[in-house]
């Protein structure tokens, strides 16, 4: 499981970095988003994947025996989801914006800042 | 009381932020609430330096948990001066902005952002969990991509696209390498980290995770070779904004860099600090000569701030106690005189509307004042005794001598020499020659605007940082016993710990 998980997370990153250096503004920001969840999913799978052991102590015991289902990444990921969906969010406004100041939506053109 | 001291610098900002934007249809008063603010986060910050000086690292842990499941605010005297640092340049730009942001930037929030801004600034210097560091980090970062975009012309946009793109990069590498790190040691309180990470069954992955980090603090911090977003978007922004971010945003990144490449990832130095020194060795030289071929005057400083940045981590990748007081004091020094040269270079602008250095000058002549200001953190920026630089540029090479790094050292120097041609550049440009007549008859290069009511405030703020540039010029003694005594905190790391770890909730 964990090696499909890998070969998916690596899949979305390779995914993700290739829509970024195309030129379009629409691309780089679906290859961030894509970014932003192949993390998600690579923390996950690096917690551990475990089936069917919730983290509840059970009745009359100290604490739990072998592994189980790690609630830390989950609430991770949890937090992250968010500050990524208001970034992104903010992005897809801004460069809506900026394709419109510039008249394109090519970043090869976006050049005003670079000119010496 | 040590606990409220420690969170003031959070609560402030944050408190100051909610009433300014109740005051949102209230400019005068949110100026004025404004500058208060930021005059008591200065006053509240100065009081946690002297708390941790009397009484060694202080630390708590939020919501009755105990570390490490707590998240744990800790300050040590690094942490303690940033946070210093960070309320005096703070207070200049707020000062400044009274003067040089219009209306229109106002109403559409502009006060409440720095403010926000300040808030994740000052939670990552002084967090003492990992996960949390990359949480202010994301506060820091939403307030200033809205800074960055705010006002809406052209070239303003297209900076923001690429400050943007990158730092979101950067953001999710952090991420990735946050999960890593849990992955292997279970546990993301950085002290914590430090006690267990040795023991860890995976040890393979640790250098993947540090290798991960490096890329992200050295996106944000604009390392060799992740810098190219800083000088394309940093020379965009409106002046005051330029110099805050110019001062202290990279700062926070080599800040981070410091913090967990001597807290936590000291398993193998050879690799990390290895690759951090030739990294900073890099950014030195290829900063440097970036601006030398500038003839904006914003773009130039920019690249200057890349080759700055190369000083302090070279102080890392060195990592002895000696070369991390040269850095610790390199950082403080450096914050004040970029951010000084930001507003000047707003200032230059106020009077000729341009910051191409071909269409300015004749500023000695008609303003002699002005030029006395630049050229204190001009030379101080190359490195001229008795300014604040030169003793941080000494500091820093005498390290890298000791350590046996001649060809850094040579570098460094070399760097300083170049830095002091770019410098003499923009005086001879901007100061020494007469304004062209082109430029000044044309409406856009030189209609000269009036000494203002405005223009007061943008020049006390100037001359403020100007003197602390020369206090520390003059007496640096004080200032390198604090970075040596921060230094030795941070070699030594079982006072941080065991503060951290022990830290009543």
């Amino acid at each position: 499981m964990e090696i499909l998980m890998a070969a998916v997370t690596g899949a979305i990153f390779g995914a993700g970095l290739y829509l970024m250096v195309r030129r379009s503004l629409v691309r780089l920001i679906f290859g961030l988003i894509l970014m932003g969840h192949a993390a998600n999913l690579a923390i996950f799978t690096v917690g551990g994947l475990v089936r069917d052991r919730a983290p509840v102590i059970p009745q009359g015991s100290d604490g739990i025996s072998g592994a189980f289902a790690d609630p830390l990444p989950q609430a991770l990921i949890l937090t992250a989801i968010v500050i990524g969906f208001g970034v992104q969010a903010f992005a897809i406004v801004l460069l809506e914006r900026a394709a419109r100041a510039a008249g394109t939506d090519d970043l090869d053109r976006m050049t005003t800042t670079d000119r010496t | 009381m040590k606990e409220i001291l420690l969170i003031l610098p959070l609560l402030l900002p944050l408190i100051t932020a909610v009433m300014l934007l109740a005051l949102r249809r209230n400019p005068d008063r949110q100026r004025r609430l404004s500058a208060a603010s930021a005059f008591l986060q200065l006053a509240a910050a100065l009081m946690l330096a002297a708390l941790v000086w009397r009484h060694g690292v202080c630390a708590t842990t939020a919501g009755g948990w105990r570390a490490p499941f707590g998240i744990a605010i800790a300050a040590d005297l690094f942490a303690a001066s940033m946070v210093v640092v960070g309320g005096v340049i703070f207070l200049a730009v707020c000062l400044y902005s009274l003067g040089a942001i219009g209306r229109e930037r106002e109403t559409y929030g502009y006060h409440p952002l720095l403010h926000t801004l300040m808030l994740g600034v000052n939670g990552a210097f002084i967090t003492g969990d990992i996960f949390n560091l990359y949480v202010w980090f994301e506060v820091m970062l939403i307030s200033s991509f809205v800074l960055a975009a705010l006002g809406g012309k052209r070239e303003q946009l297209e900076g923001a696209v690429k400050y943007v793109a990158l730092n979101l990069l950067s953001s999710t590498v952090f991420l990735i390498a946050c999960g890593i790190l849990y992955g292997v040691a279970g546990t993301l309180n950085m002290a914590d980290l430090a006690v267990t990470l040795p023991g860890t069954q995976r040890p393979e992955l640790i250098p993947v995770a540090a290798v991960l980090f490096v890329v992200a603090f050295g996106i944000k911090a604009g390392a060799f070779p992740l810098f190219f977003w800083l000088p394309a978007s940093y020379h965009t922004l409106p002046s005051p904004v330029a110099a805050l971010f110019a001062g202290l945003l990279t700062k926070v990144g080599v800040y981070s860099m410091v913090r967990v490449f001597t807290l936590v990832f000291i398993q193998d130095t050879a690799l990390t600090h290895g690759l951090i020194a030739v990294m900073a060795v890099f950014t030195m030289a290829v900063g440097v000569l970036g601006a030398a071929a500038q003839y904006d005057f914003r773009r130039l400083l920019s690249f200057h701030i890349i080759s700055q940045i190369g000083y302090m981590i070279l102080a890392l990748g060195l990592y002895t106690p000696a070369a991390l007081a040269g850095g610790i004091f390199y950082i403080l020094h450096h914050i004040v005189v970029k951010s000084n040269l930001f507003l000047i270079a707003g200032i230059t602008r106020r009077y000729q509307g341009s910051y191409d250095l071909r269409r300015l000058g004749g500023f000695y002549a008609d303003r002699w004042w002005l030029a006395v200001l630049f050229i204190v953190p001009a030379f101080s920026l190359a490195g001229l005794p008795p300014l604040s630089g030169f003793w941080a540029k000494f500091a820093v090479v005498r390290a890298a001598l000791e350590a046996r790094y001649f060809v850094a050292a040579g570098v460094a120097i070399a760097v300083g020499l170049l830095t002091l041609f770019s410098m003499t550049k923009v005086w001879s440009e901007v100061f020494w020659k007469p304004q062209p007549a082109a430029a000044a008859a044309d409406g856009s290069g030189g209609k000269p605007k009036q000494d203002g009511p405005g223009i007061a405030w943008m020049v006390v703020p100037v001359a403020l940082l100007a003197a602390v540039t020369l206090g520390i010029g003059f007496f640096p003694e004080p200032l390198y016993r604090y970075s040596l005594r921060a230094a030795g905190q941070l070699m030594d790391r079982a006072e941080y710990i065991r503060a951290v770890l022990e830290a009543a909730p």
